[in-house]
């Protein structure tokens, strides 16, 4: 287990570092640069900022220094906003984008699975046919229009929930729904058909013939292996809900990152673009790493195969 | 050589000679206490009737009459095999017994089981349960599948006992570790440990039985335990079951497709066609003189040892559609001896012996008379 561990933290670093130059290549080679805007700066002064953010050094050297930043984890001040370093930046929006982020995996995870057991049971029943229909607005429906339908419905129409901001729990329900309901159709469904089939393993018919009670069989027999491929989509999901965190932010005025990342991309503000490109990669290539030890947990088929390869 | 030691000599030789006979007949006293103790004692206790049981699946295509009035009785400690070619109901007939029909699409749309006298057909989900893995346990053909691979077969095995008795976890684990030492797995603490994966089919086998077991239940029912089996492991699965049978006394339906199964551990032996069980004897009446046309058949298609030039003799045509089973013998078919009356009248049940019983018109008195007039 250790050399497997090991070995999927080297391959961790490695994949950081590819996502890393990349947007180091990329960022180098859009064009336009923090500087030229129309406002003409006085010569002297755009050449001392280029030395100061070492712009004025050949591009190797930039990615050396870049690669120094990302080991030491110091991307140093913003461009645009020379009083903040990225480190701060991050410090104050990421806690925000976290708790947007987590909360709608646990809401997506718990109710999806929840919806698609229960349709599951109800097979061709009238919740399975509604639970499914749902799903299939759920995942048909882009989060934006559904945030905007939200907000013109619940807020303004019937005037139940505040629009936007982020300042209390009731704040988050709006941002929360839009975010959740897509992940949590896709979860729904694939619960539903995942547990229909588990239904039918003989190893389910054995529970039965032990004479277990119906929620024993299905929250110790089935479920477990039913979740396995829930797990397995658990990695892009989460990419995906990360990536619809920046656009939720926006919509519903969230100060998290989304809106630093935005805005960097379009001020070319290389040191922020970078900060938060290098922690995100690292952050979802960490979850996806949790994401197998949750994998290898539900399924020790899994586990023996590592333990095997590594002798 | 003095004359005393020739004594010495002779008396060593007849001590021996002497040890020798001791031996032999405690040998004998051994041999005979053996033969007594695997000596099957059948009692007349009744522990399983079923009678009349007709099963029933409502499809989209129709409904499937799977099981069209079946009856036998099954006593203590013995074992009955039910044989039949796939498809004829046999699965559908024990699911009924445990109680594990899906409702719907299926249906139990007449007839009794009775477990010691206890109906049980119209016992509810949760009175059922409290028989189902106690007094009753099943025992399935896929060792591959039956096992559920997220849990440690340990959990699995206490699952059961822990369920519908008030026991701790250790008197469980105790209770575990005897099971898998009664069906022969070796290191029983460390394998409590592991998954299923980590067994082979026949091990996994013999886990399923002894999850079966575990509550010891007076009847087990097999559905088709060998099937998906080597042929060497098949043996000593039924070597098990004999063992298991000679140890606690249960009662065995055992299912199979496979005369050669049966003639090992079967005592008494049902054939099963389209849903019926079309003859019913001993072991030997069925091996020796079996009396449907389609028992025969099936036991010219089973290789034999002392037969080898004979060519086996696959019965021909298959099955009738058990949407709109035929009214008369549903063997008429495919059945070289079939008769007009056969085609419109479905045979009553003949009684040959107190053991064996058909339903065939070719044994009935009335077809007799008619024969012999
Ligand atoms: N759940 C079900 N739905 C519809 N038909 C079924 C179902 N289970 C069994 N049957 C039908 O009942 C008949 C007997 O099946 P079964 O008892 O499994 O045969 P076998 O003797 O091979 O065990 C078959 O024709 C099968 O198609
Ligand atoms: S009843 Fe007629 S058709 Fe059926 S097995 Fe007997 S002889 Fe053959
Ligand atoms: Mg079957």
């Amino acid at each position: 287990m250790l050399k497997y561990t090991l070995k999927r933290f080297v391959m961790m670093i490695a994949t950081i570092l590819i996502i890393a130059t990349l947007t180091f290549v990329l960022m180098h080679s859009i064009p336009g640069s923090p500087f030229n805007e129309e406002r003409t700066t006085n010569e002297a002064i755009q050449e001392n900022l280029e030395r100061f953010y070492k712009l004025d050094q050949p591009l190797p050297v930039q990615y050396a220094y870049y690669l120094k930043s990302i080991v030491t984890f110091d991307f140093g001040p913003s461009i645009k906003k020379p009083n903040e370093s990225v480190n701060e930046l991050l410090a104050r929006g990421f806690p925000i984008s976290f708790e947007l982020g987590m909360t709608t995996i646990l809401v997506a995870v718990i109710s999806g699975i929840l919806l698609g057991t229960f349709a599951a049971l109800r097979h061709n029943g009238v919740i399975d046919y509604a639970a499914m229909t749902f799903a299939v607005f759920g995942i048909s429906i882009p989060n934006f229009v559904l945030a905007t339908l939200l907000i013109q419905k619940l807020a303004v129409d019937w005037n139940i929930l505040p629009p936007a901001t982020w300042s209390s729990p009731l704040h988050m329900i709006l941002p929360v729904a839009a975010l959740a309901t897509g992940p949590m159709a896709i979860i729904a469904r694939l619960t539903r058909s995942s547990m229909l089939e588990v239904l039918t393993q003989d190893y389910i018919k054995m529970a039965r013939a032990k004479g277990l009670s119906p929620f024993r069989i299905i929250a110790r027999h089935a479920l477990r292996n039913a979740l396995m491929p829930v797990v397995t989509i658990m990695g892009t999901m989460l990419a995906g809900i990360l990536t619809g965190t920046f656009v939720i932010e926006k919509i519903f005025a969230i100060p998290g990152m989304g809106k630093y990342f935005v805005e960097s991309i379009n001020n070319r503000d290389y040191p922020v673009i970078m900060g938060t490109t290098v922690f995100y990669s690292s952050f979802l290539v960490f979850m996806l790493f949790l994401v197998d030890i949750v994998y290898g947990f539900l399924d020790p088929r899994i586990k023996l195969h590592k333990k095997e390869g590594e002798a | 050589m003095n004359n005393e030691q020739q004594l010495a000599a002779v008396k060593e030789m007849e001590r021996e000679k002497q040890l020798d006979a001791e031996r032999s007949e405690q040998e004998l006293v051994n041999v005979k206490q053996t033969v007594q103790k695997h000596r099957k004692v059948v009692s007349t206790e009744k522990v399983l009737e079923v009678e009349n049981l007709h099963v029933s699946f409502t499809t989209f295509g129709g409904t499937v009459q799977a099981v069209r009035g079946v009856s036998f009785d099954l006593y203590k400690g013995e074992t009955l095999a039910i044989v039949g070619e796939s498809g004829c109901g046999k699965s559908v007939t024990s699911n009924a017994i445990m109680g594990l029909i899906p409702q719907p699409p299926g249906r139990i749309s007449d007839g009794k089981v009775q477990f010691k006298g206890r109906e049980l057909t119209t016992l509810t989900k949760k009175e059922l349960r409290k028989i189902q893995g106690v007094d009753i346990s099943m025992i399935f053909q896929d060792p591959m599948t039956a096992l559920n691979p997220t849990l440690t077969i340990g959990e699995q095995l206490m699952e059961g006992v822990r369920t519908h008795f008030k026991v701790s976890k250790s008197e469980a684990k105790e209770k575990a570790l005897a099971m898998l030492n009664l069906v022969g797995i070796p290191n029983p603490a460390e394998r409590l440990k592991q998954y299923p994966h980590q067994f082979s089919g026949g091990m996994r086998q013999r886990i399923v039985i002894a999850i079966a077991l575990i509550c010891e239940p007076e009847l087990l029912i097999a559905d088709e335990p060998t099937t998906a089996l080597d042929v060497t492991i098949q043996a000593q699965i039924l070597e098990l079951f004999e063992e298991i049978q000679a140890k606690t006394g249960v009662s065995i339906v055992l299912i199979t497709h496979d005369l050669g199964v049966v003639a090992k551990i079967a005592d008494r032996i049902a054939v099963m066609y389209a849903g019926k069980i079309i003859e019913i004897g001993d072991k030997r009446e069925i091996f020796y003189t079996p009396q449907h046309p389609y028992t025969q058949g099936l036991l010219n298609s089973v290789p034999r040892l002392d037969l080898l030039e004979e060519e086996l003799q696959p019965i021909d045509g298959t099955p009738p559609d058990l949407f709109a089973p035929p009214k008369g013998c549903p063997f008429t078919a495919r059945c070289p001896f079939a008769m007009t009356v056969c085609e419109h009248v479905h045979p009553a049940t003949t009684t040959l012996t107190k053991t064996h019983a058909v339903d065939c018109w070719l044994q009935d008195e009335r077809a007799k008379q008619l024969w012999e007039a």
